[in-house]
């Protein structure tokens, strides 16, 4: 039973880790850029949905629709201030300019919230799950932030390889010039491409700070960076991938602090990445890329 | 022509200088702020010429703000009653109190602008980890230190300048054993701590080593960093498999916020129990006070006492912070007797406004082993040479929303 509820926090864990990943990998898939400030986005979507619910009084459903509005019209902001000058500068600039954009997200709402921990409230009304007698309890959150992340996967991937803009994605991220011979609108297709990914980022911030109610300026940074690693471990640019990764790392990252040690969890957490970057490079689901020379 | 240009250019140069000078004598941020006497509306007349003059050090913004707040309100609060009544030796008393958001560095910094405020004594810093090096510059400086609530053994044991108001971690893990043990809570107990936290590490060391004395069980034991403070359904978890009964929560009031919610998710609900860094959990913005029903935590103050020190304290807190209530508890209550202790040897020892910060540390060190201090957190409070409080703790607990005495 022990091994159970190990086994369900993991999996939350990871789902909240995949539904990060997903953004991620989404960004790194199309545009082949790294969004560090991704995480940061998270976080001011859950800021959002903390003033719309807990101060503004409103309905949690109402509230998570504007902060996706609200995450979807920042992502393409920062795209267009940010990284649309960089197109052609090399990767490194760009890079640098996303921790940039973090941290000035971070200060930003140091600035309006101010830095002590503001406690959330669950946006989620479904009821605790009890299974075994009494035994095995999984909150409504849980539940909801697996469903949330597997249907938002299935999505993305039938996005992505079933509609045109989907193709036209593809179609950039292969060959960014041939796509524009082709008539594709390459700039509208990269922001598109961050305004679905900051809406993510909305959506996996209220789910966050549901599972964990406390909310801060830097509520995003470390699940930020954990997702990266998850997007990495899963393959990074493949969107099963970074669910499998944000879900393996998750249900990793609890059994080793429920049977090895929890003070050692995250060593093992990154001892187990670089097993697998060091057998498969491209992470568990990522392609192998041939380069022509 | 050129000439001339020169020459304008050097006086319009000389100008900005001086105009910069002049603003770094008025602008300065370690400039002076004494409290304003807000007890009383008649100018009190002062024996002596001159400020005696105290230094504060806490957090007044970030995570642990309700700490640093409460430090604040409650040093002032006695710094106005003493200059009402007043001051020390006939001197009026200046508080100033600086923010280090609970960092060391910025602790070490604020540090040094009271310094350039030339502060005689200071009463800081609130949180144990930025404590330990500002208790190193304190030595070195032969500077009096009285840390109100830095409770880790060795946030005062830089040197014998270095003093504190409330228990040490010591304390706090052997009397949270004691009372487990004395009052048959529990025979399996578990414990989570903050394996990246001094303050937090230091009470589970204690409480273990006591546990083992008093013959209970510590069932599992389990850690978290200041990273991974946000999942705890592993441990708890463990401490559920495990069978604790009760669960120790050896931290500071925002984990274990998210650890009640957690432990109330999978349905695990046994005694919880914590050191002082639990007060306060009731004021967070948005808390939920029902998941922290039946919570125990060591403290020394309580508001629902009814001796004539905590009356006192109690009506004239609320009636100078009327909108401020809820920074009324033990943080308020230890920096407020620090300002009386060190009124107390500063009297015994004769301070005046005049006394090197030096000097004071050489006079103090030696008065506040000699005072007796009826305070807010205990009677005839008085101190070792090695910086130690001699009073016990008692225990509250959260009964419908508000703080009860266990």
């Amino acid at each position: 039973m022990k091994f159970l509820s190990q086994l369900i926090s993991g999996i939350s864990l990871g789902s909240i880790y995949a539904l990060i990943a997903l953004g991620y990998t989404m960004v790194y898939g199309i545009a082949k850029m790294l969004n560090f400030a991704h995480g940061d986005v998270i976080m001011v979507g859950a800021f959002v949905v903390y003033t719309a619910c807990v101060k503004g009084g409103m309905n949690p459903a109402l509230g998570v629709l504007i902060a996706i509005a609200f995450c979807t019209v920042l992502g393409v902001v920062i795209e267009r201030l940010a990284y649309k000058p960089l197109r052609q500068a090399a990767s490194l600039a760009v890079l640098i300019t996303a921790i940039g954009v973090s941290y000035f997200l971070q200060n930003m709402a140091l600035l309006i919230f101010g830095s002590d921990t503001k406690q959330f409230s669950s946006v989620v009304s479904l009821k605790p799950i009890t299974l075994a007698g009494g035994s095995l309890t999984i909150s409504g959150e849980i539940v909801t932030t697996i469903i949330v992340s597997v249907v938002i996967m299935i999505a993305l991937t039938l996005f992505v390889n079933k509609t045109k803009p989907g193709k036209a994605m593809r179609a950039v991220s292969e060959d960014k010039g041939a796509a524009q011979l082709m008539g594709i609108n390459v700039n509208g297709m990269i922001s598109l491409t961050f305004a679905i990914g900051s809406a993510l980022a909305a959506i996996a911030g209220a789910l966050m700070c549901s599972t964990y109610p406390a909310l801060s300026p830097y509520a995003g940074a470390m699940p930020g960076i954990k997702a990266f690693v998850a997007a990495v471990f899963g393959g990074i640019g493949s969107i099963p991938g970074a669910m499998v990764g944000g879900v393996l790392l998750g249900v990793i990252e609890n059994l080793s602090k429920g049977y090895i040690s929890s003070q050692l969890s995250d060593a093992i957490v990154f001892g187990v990445l670089i097993i697998v970057l060091l057998v498969k490079p491209t992470g568990i689901m990522g392609k192998k890329i041939n380069e022509k020379v | 022509m050129k000439m001339k240009r020169i020459i304008a250019v050097v006086l319009a140069l000389a100008l900005v200088f001086a105009f910069a000078a002049c603003g770094k004598n008025t602008d300065d941020p370690a400039d002076p702020t004494p409290v304003e006497n807000n007890t009383d509306a008649t100018p009190v007349a002062f024996a002596n010429e001159g400020t005696i003059k105290i230094g504060g050090i806490g957090p007044i913004t970030g995570d642990l703000a309700q700490y640093g707040m409460a430090v604040k309100l409650g040093a002032e609060l006695a710094v106005a009653e003493i200059n009402a009544a007043g001051g020390i030796n006939g001197y009026e008393v200046a508080f100033n109190m600086q923010d280090d958001q609970g960092d060391a560095e910025k602790s070490v910094n604020a540090y040094n602008s009271l310094k350039d405020w030339d502060m005689q004594m200071l009463m800081g810093t609130v949180t144990s980890t930025p404590c330990v090096a500002v208790s190193a510059e304190a030595a070195a400086d032969n500077m009096l230190l009285l840390t109100p609530s830095g409770s880790s053994i060795d946030a005062i044991s830089a040197g014998d300048t270095c003093f504190r108001v409330c228990f040490s971690d010591d304390n706090q893990g052997i009397v949270a054993a004691d009372y487990i043990a004395d009052n048959n809570l529990a025979t399996k107990v578990g414990v989570i701590f903050n394996s990246s936290d001094s303050y937090s590490t230091g009470i589970k060391d204690n409480l273990l080593t006591e546990a083992a004395a008093r013959g209970f069980e510590i069932v599992a034991e389990e850690a978290f960093t200041n990273d991974s403070a946000t999942d705890f359904s592993a441990q708890i978890n463990n401490m559920q498999a495990a069978g604790a009964e009760l669960v120790f929560l050896s931290m500071y009031y925002t984990p274990a916020s998210l650890i009640l919610k957690q432990a109330r998710d999978i349905g695990y609900a046994p005694i919880f129990f914590g050191p002082d860094g639990m007060d306060g959990i009731l004021g967070m913005e948005n808390f939920d006070t029902t998941l922290a029903e039946g919570l125990r935590y060591l403290t020394p103050f309580l508001e629902t006492a009814t001796d004539d020190a905590t009356v006192k304290f109690v009506t004239n807190f609320k009636n100078s912070y009327p909108d401020q209530a809820s920074y009324l508890n033990q943080f308020a209550a230890d920096a407020y007797d620090a300002i009386y202790a060190l009124k107390a040897a500063s009297e015994l020892a004769n301070v005046t406004a005049d006394t090197a910060a030096s000097e004071v540390g050489d006079l103090l060190k030696v008065a506040l082993t000699q005072v007796s201090v009826d305070g807010v957190t205990g009677t005839a409070m008085s101190w070792a040479a090695d910086g130690e409080p001699q009073k016990q703790p008692r225990v509250a607990i959260i009964n419908d929303g508000t703080v009860a005495a266990a």
